[in-house]
Protein backbone atom coordinates (compact mmCIF):
# COMPACT_ATOMS: atom_id res chain seq x y z
CA UNK A 1 0.00 0.00 0.00
CA UNK A 2 2.72 2.40 0.98
CA UNK A 3 4.20 2.74 -2.45
CA UNK A 4 0.88 3.76 -3.92
CA UNK A 5 0.62 6.70 -1.57
CA UNK A 6 3.88 8.01 -2.88
CA UNK A 7 2.31 8.69 -6.26
CA UNK A 8 -0.11 11.05 -4.57
CA UNK A 9 2.58 12.69 -2.52
CA UNK A 10 2.73 16.44 -2.88
CA UNK A 11 6.51 16.47 -3.42
CA UNK A 12 6.01 14.40 -6.51
CA UNK A 13 2.98 16.19 -7.83
CA UNK A 14 3.85 19.83 -7.18
CA UNK A 15 6.77 20.18 -9.61
CA UNK A 16 4.76 18.48 -12.31
CA UNK A 17 1.78 20.75 -11.69
CA UNK A 18 4.07 23.77 -11.77
CA UNK A 19 5.49 22.71 -15.11
CA UNK A 20 2.08 22.09 -16.59
CA UNK A 21 0.87 25.48 -15.44
CA UNK A 22 3.86 27.10 -17.13
CA UNK A 23 3.57 25.18 -20.34
CA UNK A 24 2.80 27.19 -23.45
CA UNK A 25 0.92 25.59 -26.26
CA UNK A 26 1.74 26.86 -29.74
CA UNK A 27 -1.77 26.38 -31.11
CA UNK A 28 -5.15 25.41 -29.69
CA UNK A 29 -5.13 21.69 -29.05
CA UNK A 30 -7.62 19.15 -27.92
CA UNK A 31 -6.72 15.99 -26.06
CA UNK A 32 -9.06 13.16 -25.28
CA UNK A 33 -9.20 10.47 -22.64
CA UNK A 34 -11.22 7.31 -23.18
CA UNK A 35 -11.41 5.78 -19.74
CA UNK A 36 -14.08 6.40 -17.11
CA UNK A 37 -11.51 6.19 -14.34
CA UNK A 38 -9.39 8.85 -16.04
CA UNK A 39 -12.50 11.04 -16.32
CA UNK A 40 -13.09 10.85 -12.58
CA UNK A 41 -9.44 11.17 -11.64
CA UNK A 42 -8.92 14.26 -13.81
CA UNK A 43 -11.84 15.98 -12.08
CA UNK A 44 -10.95 14.79 -8.60
CA UNK A 45 -7.30 15.83 -8.80
CA UNK A 46 -8.10 19.31 -10.07
CA UNK A 47 -5.91 18.83 -13.13
CA UNK A 48 -8.53 20.68 -15.19
CA UNK A 49 -7.93 23.89 -13.31
CA UNK A 50 -4.25 24.09 -14.26
CA UNK A 51 -4.50 23.19 -17.92
CA UNK A 52 -2.32 25.41 -20.09
CA UNK A 53 -4.24 28.06 -22.05
CA UNK A 54 -5.30 26.67 -25.40
CA UNK A 55 -5.41 23.07 -24.26
CA UNK A 56 -8.78 21.44 -23.96
CA UNK A 57 -9.39 18.02 -22.49
CA UNK A 58 -12.45 16.05 -23.53
CA UNK A 59 -13.86 12.71 -22.47
CA UNK A 60 -14.47 10.17 -25.20
CA UNK A 61 -16.37 6.90 -25.28
CA UNK A 62 -14.58 5.34 -22.32
CA UNK A 63 -17.42 4.50 -19.99
CA UNK A 64 -18.74 1.04 -20.92
CA UNK A 65 -22.24 1.55 -19.54
CA UNK A 66 -22.56 4.90 -21.33
CA UNK A 67 -21.63 3.54 -24.75
CA UNK A 68 -24.09 0.64 -24.51
CA UNK A 69 -26.74 1.38 -27.13
CA UNK A 70 -30.37 1.99 -26.25
CA UNK A 71 -31.39 -1.07 -28.26
CA UNK A 72 -29.01 -3.29 -26.30
CA UNK A 73 -30.52 -1.89 -23.10
CA UNK A 74 -34.00 -2.70 -24.39
CA UNK A 75 -32.92 -6.24 -25.31
CA UNK A 76 -31.40 -6.71 -21.83
CA UNK A 77 -34.60 -5.57 -20.16
CA UNK A 78 -36.77 -7.74 -22.37
CA UNK A 79 -34.61 -10.76 -21.64
CA UNK A 80 -34.70 -10.17 -17.88
CA UNK A 81 -38.49 -10.50 -18.06
CA UNK A 82 -38.39 -13.98 -19.60
CA UNK A 83 -39.52 -16.95 -17.54
CA UNK A 84 -36.76 -18.89 -15.77
CA UNK A 85 -34.12 -16.37 -16.77
CA UNK A 86 -31.84 -14.86 -14.14
CA UNK A 87 -29.84 -11.92 -15.38
CA UNK A 88 -26.46 -11.17 -13.80
CA UNK A 89 -24.98 -7.71 -14.25
CA UNK A 90 -22.33 -5.29 -13.03
CA UNK A 91 -24.07 -2.84 -10.69
CA UNK A 92 -23.62 0.21 -12.90
CA UNK A 93 -26.11 -1.13 -15.43
CA UNK A 94 -28.99 -1.47 -13.00
CA UNK A 95 -30.51 1.99 -13.34
CA UNK A 96 -29.67 2.76 -16.97
CA UNK A 97 -32.91 3.68 -18.73
CA UNK A 98 -34.04 1.84 -21.84
CA UNK A 99 -36.98 2.94 -23.96
CA UNK A 100 -39.43 1.58 -21.39
CA UNK A 101 -37.89 1.54 -17.94
CA UNK A 102 -34.65 0.10 -16.59
CA UNK A 103 -33.45 -3.24 -15.24
CA UNK A 104 -34.16 -1.80 -11.78
CA UNK A 105 -37.79 -1.29 -12.73
CA UNK A 106 -37.97 -4.72 -14.37
CA UNK A 107 -36.62 -6.21 -11.18
CA UNK A 108 -39.26 -4.39 -9.11
CA UNK A 109 -41.86 -5.96 -11.40
CA UNK A 110 -40.56 -9.46 -10.73
CA UNK A 111 -37.65 -10.03 -13.12
CA UNK A 112 -34.66 -11.70 -11.48
CA UNK A 113 -31.64 -9.42 -11.67
CA UNK A 114 -28.50 -10.25 -9.70
CA UNK A 115 -25.72 -7.73 -9.27
CA UNK A 116 -22.35 -9.47 -9.41
CA UNK A 117 -18.77 -8.31 -9.13
CA UNK A 118 -17.29 -10.60 -11.77
CA UNK A 119 -18.34 -13.01 -14.51
CA UNK A 120 -17.15 -15.90 -12.32
CA UNK A 121 -19.72 -14.85 -9.72
CA UNK A 122 -22.40 -15.14 -12.41
CA UNK A 123 -21.22 -18.67 -13.15
CA UNK A 124 -21.49 -19.43 -9.45
CA UNK A 125 -25.14 -18.27 -9.56
CA UNK A 126 -25.70 -20.80 -12.37
CA UNK A 127 -24.31 -23.56 -10.14
CA UNK A 128 -26.62 -22.42 -7.33
CA UNK A 129 -29.73 -22.18 -9.53
CA UNK A 130 -29.66 -25.20 -11.85
CA UNK A 131 -33.28 -24.71 -12.90
CA UNK A 132 -32.78 -21.20 -14.20
CA UNK A 133 -30.81 -19.91 -17.16
CA UNK A 134 -28.26 -17.41 -15.85
CA UNK A 135 -27.42 -14.77 -18.46
CA UNK A 136 -24.42 -12.57 -17.77
CA UNK A 137 -24.57 -9.22 -19.54
CA UNK A 138 -21.13 -8.52 -20.93
CA UNK A 139 -20.75 -4.74 -20.95
CA UNK A 140 -17.15 -3.68 -21.05
CA UNK A 141 -13.86 -3.26 -22.86
CA UNK A 142 -10.70 -5.34 -23.21
CA UNK A 143 -10.21 -5.19 -19.44
CA UNK A 144 -13.20 -7.41 -18.71
CA UNK A 145 -13.27 -9.55 -21.87
CA UNK A 146 -10.44 -11.94 -20.86
CA UNK A 147 -12.16 -12.72 -17.54
CA UNK A 148 -15.43 -13.40 -19.34
CA UNK A 149 -13.56 -15.67 -21.77
CA UNK A 150 -12.03 -17.54 -18.83
CA UNK A 151 -15.49 -17.89 -17.31
CA UNK A 152 -17.00 -19.30 -20.52
CA UNK A 153 -14.10 -21.75 -20.78
CA UNK A 154 -14.69 -22.82 -17.17
CA UNK A 155 -18.41 -23.32 -17.91
CA UNK A 156 -17.51 -25.43 -20.96
CA UNK A 157 -15.07 -27.53 -18.94
CA UNK A 158 -17.57 -28.17 -16.19
CA UNK A 159 -20.45 -28.66 -18.63
CA UNK A 160 -22.54 -26.02 -16.95
CA UNK A 161 -25.49 -25.88 -19.28
CA UNK A 162 -27.59 -23.15 -17.66
CA UNK A 163 -25.12 -20.33 -18.18
CA UNK A 164 -24.62 -17.98 -21.08
CA UNK A 165 -23.34 -14.50 -21.90
CA UNK A 166 -24.99 -11.67 -23.81
CA UNK A 167 -21.87 -10.05 -25.19
CA UNK A 168 -21.76 -6.38 -26.04
CA UNK A 169 -18.04 -6.38 -25.27
CA UNK A 170 -16.23 -3.68 -27.19
CA UNK A 171 -12.70 -2.83 -28.24
CA UNK A 172 -11.14 0.63 -27.89
CA UNK A 173 -9.19 1.01 -31.15
CA UNK A 174 -12.36 0.72 -33.30
CA UNK A 175 -14.15 3.85 -32.05
CA UNK A 176 -10.86 5.76 -31.89
CA UNK A 177 -10.46 5.25 -35.58
CA UNK A 178 -14.03 6.44 -36.17
CA UNK A 179 -13.45 9.52 -34.01
CA UNK A 180 -10.19 10.37 -35.76
CA UNK A 181 -12.03 10.44 -39.06
CA UNK A 182 -14.82 12.65 -37.75
CA UNK A 183 -14.38 16.14 -39.19
CA UNK A 184 -16.45 17.70 -36.39
CA UNK A 185 -13.87 16.63 -33.88
CA UNK A 186 -10.19 17.30 -34.19
CA UNK A 187 -8.17 15.44 -31.65
CA UNK A 188 -4.45 16.12 -31.32
CA UNK A 189 -3.58 13.89 -28.42
CA UNK A 190 -4.82 10.87 -26.53
CA UNK A 191 -4.40 9.80 -22.93
CA UNK A 192 -4.54 6.05 -23.55
CA UNK A 193 -6.58 4.04 -21.04
CA UNK A 194 -4.43 2.40 -18.36
CA UNK A 195 -5.96 -1.01 -17.88
CA UNK A 196 -7.24 -1.52 -21.42
CA UNK A 197 -3.65 -0.93 -22.47
CA UNK A 198 -2.42 -3.48 -19.91
CA UNK A 199 -4.27 -6.04 -22.01
CA UNK A 200 -3.79 -4.81 -25.60
CA UNK A 201 -0.34 -3.28 -25.10
CA UNK A 202 0.98 0.20 -25.85
CA UNK A 203 1.66 -0.89 -29.42
CA UNK A 204 -2.09 -0.76 -30.15
CA UNK A 205 -1.81 3.04 -30.52
CA UNK A 206 1.10 3.08 -32.97
CA UNK A 207 -1.26 2.90 -36.00
CA UNK A 208 -2.90 6.15 -34.81
CA UNK A 209 0.49 7.83 -34.65
CA UNK A 210 1.32 6.59 -38.13
CA UNK A 211 -2.02 7.34 -39.81
CA UNK A 212 -3.20 10.46 -38.03
CA UNK A 213 -0.16 11.93 -36.29
CA UNK A 214 -1.93 11.46 -32.98
CA UNK A 215 0.16 12.13 -29.88
CA UNK A 216 -0.33 9.22 -27.45
CA UNK A 217 0.60 8.71 -23.82
CA UNK A 218 -0.35 5.57 -21.90
CA UNK A 219 -1.01 6.67 -18.32
CA UNK A 220 -2.11 5.41 -14.93
CA UNK A 221 -4.71 7.05 -12.73
CA UNK A 222 -2.73 8.98 -10.14
CA UNK A 223 -2.42 12.77 -10.33
CA UNK A 224 1.29 12.42 -11.09
CA UNK A 225 0.47 10.09 -13.98
CA UNK A 226 -2.07 12.49 -15.45
CA UNK A 227 0.10 15.57 -15.08
CA UNK A 228 2.97 13.81 -16.75
CA UNK A 229 0.72 12.57 -19.52
CA UNK A 230 -0.42 16.13 -20.26
CA UNK A 231 3.16 17.42 -20.16
CA UNK A 232 4.32 14.79 -22.61
CA UNK A 233 1.36 15.37 -24.89
CA UNK A 234 2.17 19.11 -24.95
CA UNK A 235 5.75 18.28 -25.77
CA UNK A 236 4.86 15.88 -28.57
CA UNK A 237 2.36 18.34 -30.05
CA UNK A 238 4.59 21.41 -29.73
CA UNK A 239 7.56 19.67 -31.28
CA UNK A 240 5.52 17.91 -33.92
CA UNK A 241 6.86 14.53 -32.85
CA UNK A 242 3.84 12.33 -32.21
CA UNK A 243 4.65 8.93 -30.74
CA UNK A 244 3.46 6.46 -28.14
CA UNK A 245 4.94 7.27 -24.73
CA UNK A 246 4.27 4.73 -22.01
CA UNK A 247 4.47 6.26 -18.54
CA UNK A 248 2.61 3.37 -16.93
CA UNK A 249 5.25 0.66 -17.46
CA UNK A 250 4.58 -0.67 -13.97
CA UNK A 251 1.41 -2.15 -15.47
CA UNK A 252 1.52 -1.74 -19.27
CA UNK A 253 3.99 -3.38 -21.66
CA UNK A 254 4.45 -2.71 -25.37
CA UNK A 255 3.08 -6.11 -26.34
CA UNK A 256 0.30 -6.38 -23.77
CA UNK A 257 -0.88 -9.33 -21.72
CA UNK A 258 -0.35 -12.32 -24.01
CA UNK A 259 -2.09 -14.77 -21.74
CA UNK A 260 -5.23 -12.64 -21.64
CA UNK A 261 -5.12 -11.99 -25.40
CA UNK A 262 -4.86 -15.72 -26.13
CA UNK A 263 -7.85 -16.41 -23.93
CA UNK A 264 -9.91 -13.66 -25.58
CA UNK A 265 -9.04 -15.02 -29.03
CA UNK A 266 -10.03 -18.51 -28.01
CA UNK A 267 -13.59 -17.51 -27.12
CA UNK A 268 -14.33 -14.24 -28.95
CA UNK A 269 -14.18 -12.96 -32.51
CA UNK A 270 -14.55 -9.43 -33.91
CA UNK A 271 -18.09 -8.40 -34.85
CA UNK A 272 -19.71 -5.15 -35.93
CA UNK A 273 -21.06 -3.41 -32.86
CA UNK A 274 -23.56 -0.69 -32.15
CA UNK A 275 -22.38 2.14 -29.87
CA UNK A 276 -24.45 4.82 -28.28
CA UNK A 277 -23.71 8.07 -30.07
CA UNK A 278 -21.35 6.50 -32.57
CA UNK A 279 -23.63 4.09 -34.45
CA UNK A 280 -22.43 0.77 -35.80
CA UNK A 281 -18.65 0.53 -36.06
CA UNK A 282 -17.19 -2.39 -38.05
CA UNK A 283 -15.27 -4.99 -36.03
CA UNK A 284 -15.50 -2.87 -32.88
CA UNK A 285 -17.24 -5.52 -30.81
CA UNK A 286 -16.54 -9.05 -29.67
CA UNK A 287 -18.99 -11.88 -30.27
CA UNK A 288 -18.75 -15.44 -29.01
CA UNK A 289 -17.21 -17.88 -31.49
CA UNK A 290 -19.25 -20.74 -32.88
CA UNK A 291 -17.22 -23.29 -30.89
CA UNK A 292 -18.78 -21.80 -27.75
CA UNK A 293 -22.21 -21.05 -29.24
CA UNK A 294 -24.11 -22.74 -26.42
CA UNK A 295 -22.85 -19.92 -24.19
CA UNK A 296 -24.02 -17.20 -26.54
CA UNK A 297 -27.25 -15.77 -25.14
CA UNK A 298 -28.16 -14.05 -28.40
CA UNK A 299 -28.07 -17.35 -30.31
CA UNK A 300 -29.53 -19.41 -27.53
CA UNK A 301 -32.50 -17.13 -26.91
CA UNK A 302 -32.76 -15.94 -30.54
CA UNK A 303 -32.51 -12.29 -29.57
CA UNK A 304 -32.85 -9.64 -32.24
CA UNK A 305 -32.06 -6.08 -31.35
CA UNK A 306 -35.17 -3.89 -31.20
CA UNK A 307 -35.34 -0.40 -32.71
CA UNK A 308 -34.74 2.01 -29.88
CA UNK A 309 -34.61 5.70 -29.28
CA UNK A 310 -32.32 7.80 -27.15
CA UNK A 311 -33.96 9.28 -24.06
CA UNK A 312 -35.73 12.47 -25.17
CA UNK A 313 -33.54 15.55 -25.02
CA UNK A 314 -30.45 13.65 -23.86
CA UNK A 315 -27.19 14.66 -25.51
CA UNK A 316 -25.17 11.64 -24.31
CA UNK A 317 -24.36 10.67 -27.88
CA UNK A 318 -22.60 13.98 -28.45
CA UNK A 319 -21.02 14.00 -25.01
CA UNK A 320 -19.51 10.57 -25.72
CA UNK A 321 -17.90 11.86 -28.89
CA UNK A 322 -16.45 14.85 -27.07
CA UNK A 323 -18.42 17.20 -29.33
CA UNK A 324 -20.31 18.81 -26.50
CA UNK A 325 -19.93 18.98 -22.72
CA UNK A 326 -22.69 18.16 -20.20
CA UNK A 327 -23.40 21.77 -19.10
CA UNK A 328 -24.58 22.40 -22.66
CA UNK A 329 -27.37 19.86 -22.20
CA UNK A 330 -30.59 21.69 -21.23
CA UNK A 331 -31.52 18.83 -18.91
CA UNK A 332 -28.20 18.83 -17.04
CA UNK A 333 -28.65 19.50 -13.34
CA UNK A 334 -32.34 20.27 -13.76
CA UNK A 335 -34.32 17.29 -14.98
CA UNK A 336 -31.23 15.12 -15.15
CA UNK A 337 -29.31 14.54 -11.91
CA UNK A 338 -27.64 11.47 -10.40
CA UNK A 339 -30.83 10.86 -8.37
CA UNK A 340 -33.08 11.21 -11.44
CA UNK A 341 -30.84 10.34 -14.38
CA UNK A 342 -32.22 10.75 -17.90
CA UNK A 343 -29.28 9.29 -19.80
CA UNK A 344 -26.53 6.74 -19.11
CA UNK A 345 -23.79 9.38 -18.82
CA UNK A 346 -25.50 10.54 -15.64
CA UNK A 347 -26.29 7.04 -14.29
CA UNK A 348 -22.84 5.60 -14.43
CA UNK A 349 -20.58 6.61 -11.57
CA UNK A 350 -17.87 7.27 -14.15
CA UNK A 351 -20.04 8.91 -16.80
CA UNK A 352 -19.00 12.36 -17.97
CA UNK A 353 -22.30 13.98 -16.90
CA UNK A 354 -22.00 12.42 -13.44
CA UNK A 355 -18.43 13.72 -13.18
CA UNK A 356 -19.43 17.27 -14.13
CA UNK A 357 -22.32 17.11 -11.70
CA UNK A 358 -20.31 15.76 -8.81
CA UNK A 359 -17.40 18.13 -9.18
CA UNK A 360 -19.51 21.18 -9.94
CA UNK A 361 -17.85 22.08 -13.18
CA UNK A 362 -20.38 24.36 -14.79
CA UNK A 363 -18.12 25.72 -17.52
CA UNK A 364 -16.26 23.77 -20.12
CA UNK A 365 -12.58 24.52 -20.15
CA UNK B 1 -14.06 1.32 -12.79
CA UNK B 2 -10.35 0.65 -12.78
CA UNK B 3 -8.83 -0.09 -9.42
CA UNK B 4 -5.26 1.09 -9.63
CA UNK B 5 -4.25 -0.08 -6.17
CA UNK B 6 -2.18 -3.25 -6.32
CA UNK B 7 -3.07 -6.01 -3.89
CA UNK B 8 -0.49 -8.14 -2.13
CA UNK B 9 -0.64 -11.88 -2.85
CA UNK B 10 -0.90 -13.90 0.38
CA UNK B 11 -1.69 -17.38 -0.92
CA UNK B 12 -1.99 -19.12 -4.28
CA UNK B 13 -4.16 -22.02 -5.36
CA UNK B 14 -3.77 -23.79 -8.68
CA UNK B 15 -1.19 -24.18 -11.38
CA UNK B 16 -0.50 -21.79 -14.29
CA UNK B 17 -0.61 -24.62 -16.84
CA UNK B 18 -3.57 -26.50 -15.44
CA UNK B 19 -6.85 -24.89 -16.44
CA UNK B 20 -8.93 -27.80 -15.14
CA UNK B 21 -8.41 -26.53 -11.60
CA UNK B 22 -9.29 -23.20 -10.11
CA UNK B 23 -6.56 -20.56 -10.38
CA UNK B 24 -7.09 -18.34 -7.39
CA UNK B 25 -5.07 -16.07 -5.14
CA UNK B 26 -5.94 -14.76 -1.74
CA UNK B 27 -4.90 -11.12 -1.67
CA UNK B 28 -4.71 -8.41 0.91
CA UNK B 29 -5.75 -4.84 0.43
CA UNK B 30 -5.47 -2.54 3.40
CA UNK B 31 -5.85 -5.44 5.80
CA UNK B 32 -8.94 -6.77 4.03
CA UNK B 33 -8.54 -10.22 2.59
CA UNK B 34 -10.28 -11.22 -0.61
CA UNK B 35 -9.86 -13.74 -3.42
CA UNK B 36 -9.12 -12.98 -7.06
CA UNK B 37 -8.88 -15.19 -10.15
CA UNK B 38 -5.50 -15.76 -11.77
CA UNK B 39 -6.81 -17.13 -15.09
CA UNK B 40 -5.73 -14.14 -17.17
CA UNK B 41 -2.82 -12.67 -15.20
CA UNK B 42 0.15 -11.88 -17.49
CA UNK B 43 2.76 -13.42 -15.22
CA UNK B 44 1.99 -16.03 -12.59
CA UNK B 45 2.73 -14.31 -9.27
CA UNK B 46 4.47 -15.56 -6.18
CA UNK B 47 3.42 -14.97 -2.62
CA UNK B 48 4.60 -11.45 -1.72
CA UNK B 49 4.11 -10.08 -5.25
CA UNK B 50 1.42 -7.55 -6.07
CA UNK B 51 -1.41 -7.86 -8.56
CA UNK B 52 -3.56 -5.31 -10.35
CA UNK B 53 -7.15 -6.54 -10.27
CA UNK B 54 -10.02 -5.76 -12.63
CA UNK B 55 -13.56 -7.07 -11.97
CA UNK B 56 -12.33 -9.97 -9.87
CA UNK B 57 -9.49 -11.00 -12.19
CA UNK B 58 -5.81 -10.22 -11.70
CA UNK B 59 -4.62 -8.72 -15.00
CA UNK B 60 -1.02 -7.90 -14.12
CA UNK B 61 1.49 -8.93 -11.50
CA UNK B 62 4.48 -6.98 -10.28
CA UNK B 63 7.02 -7.50 -7.55
CA UNK B 64 7.67 -4.89 -4.93
CA UNK B 65 11.05 -3.99 -6.40
CA UNK B 66 9.48 -3.28 -9.79
CA UNK B 67 6.93 -1.03 -8.17
CA UNK B 68 9.59 0.89 -6.25
CA UNK B 69 11.74 1.32 -9.35
CA UNK B 70 8.86 3.05 -11.05
CA UNK B 71 8.42 5.49 -8.23
CA UNK B 72 12.05 6.46 -8.55
CA UNK B 73 11.53 7.03 -12.25
CA UNK B 74 8.62 9.37 -11.73
CA UNK B 75 10.47 11.24 -9.02
CA UNK B 76 13.42 11.71 -11.32
CA UNK B 77 11.29 12.97 -14.17
CA UNK B 78 9.56 15.39 -11.86
CA UNK B 79 12.79 17.01 -10.77
CA UNK B 80 14.84 16.86 -13.96
CA UNK B 81 12.44 17.56 -16.76
CA UNK B 82 13.97 20.58 -18.51
CA UNK B 83 11.41 23.36 -18.72
CA UNK B 84 12.69 24.56 -22.09
CA UNK B 85 11.62 21.23 -23.50
CA UNK B 86 8.08 22.11 -22.76
CA UNK B 87 8.15 25.78 -23.64
CA UNK B 88 7.40 26.81 -27.15
CA UNK B 89 8.98 30.08 -28.23
CA UNK B 90 6.90 33.06 -29.27
CA UNK B 91 3.45 32.66 -27.77
S1 LIG C 1 -27.12 15.64 -18.57
FE1 LIG C 1 -28.47 13.83 -18.61
S2 LIG C 1 -29.79 14.18 -20.35
FE2 LIG C 1 -28.07 15.57 -20.60
S3 LIG C 1 -26.57 14.43 -21.84
FE3 LIG C 1 -26.07 14.01 -19.72
S4 LIG C 1 -27.18 12.13 -19.23
FE4 LIG C 1 -28.09 12.94 -21.11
Amino acid sequence: MKFVDEYRHGDLVKPLAERLRNTTITRPVRVMEVCGTHTMSIFRSGVRTIMPAGMEIVSGPGCPVCVTSASHMDAFIEMAGKKDVRVAIYGDLFRVPGTHGSLAQASAKGATVDIVYSAMDALERARQHPNELVVFLGVGFETTTPGIAATIMAAARENIDNFCVFSTQKVIPGPLDALMQDPELSIDGLICPGHVSAIIGAKAYQPFVDSYGLACVVAGFEPADLLKALLLLSEQINEGTPRVDNIYPRVVSWEGNQRAIAMMDEVFEPVDMQWRGLGVIPASGLGIRDTYRQFDAQKRLSITLPEAHEPKGCLCGKVLKGITTPPHCPLFGTRCTPATPVGPCMVSSEGTCAAYHKYGQSESI
Amino acid sequence: MCLAVPMRVEEIKGDPEDFTQDQIARVDMDGVSTTVRLDVVDRWPEVGDYVIVHAGFAIHSLDEAEAKKNIELIRELASHMPPELLMADGS
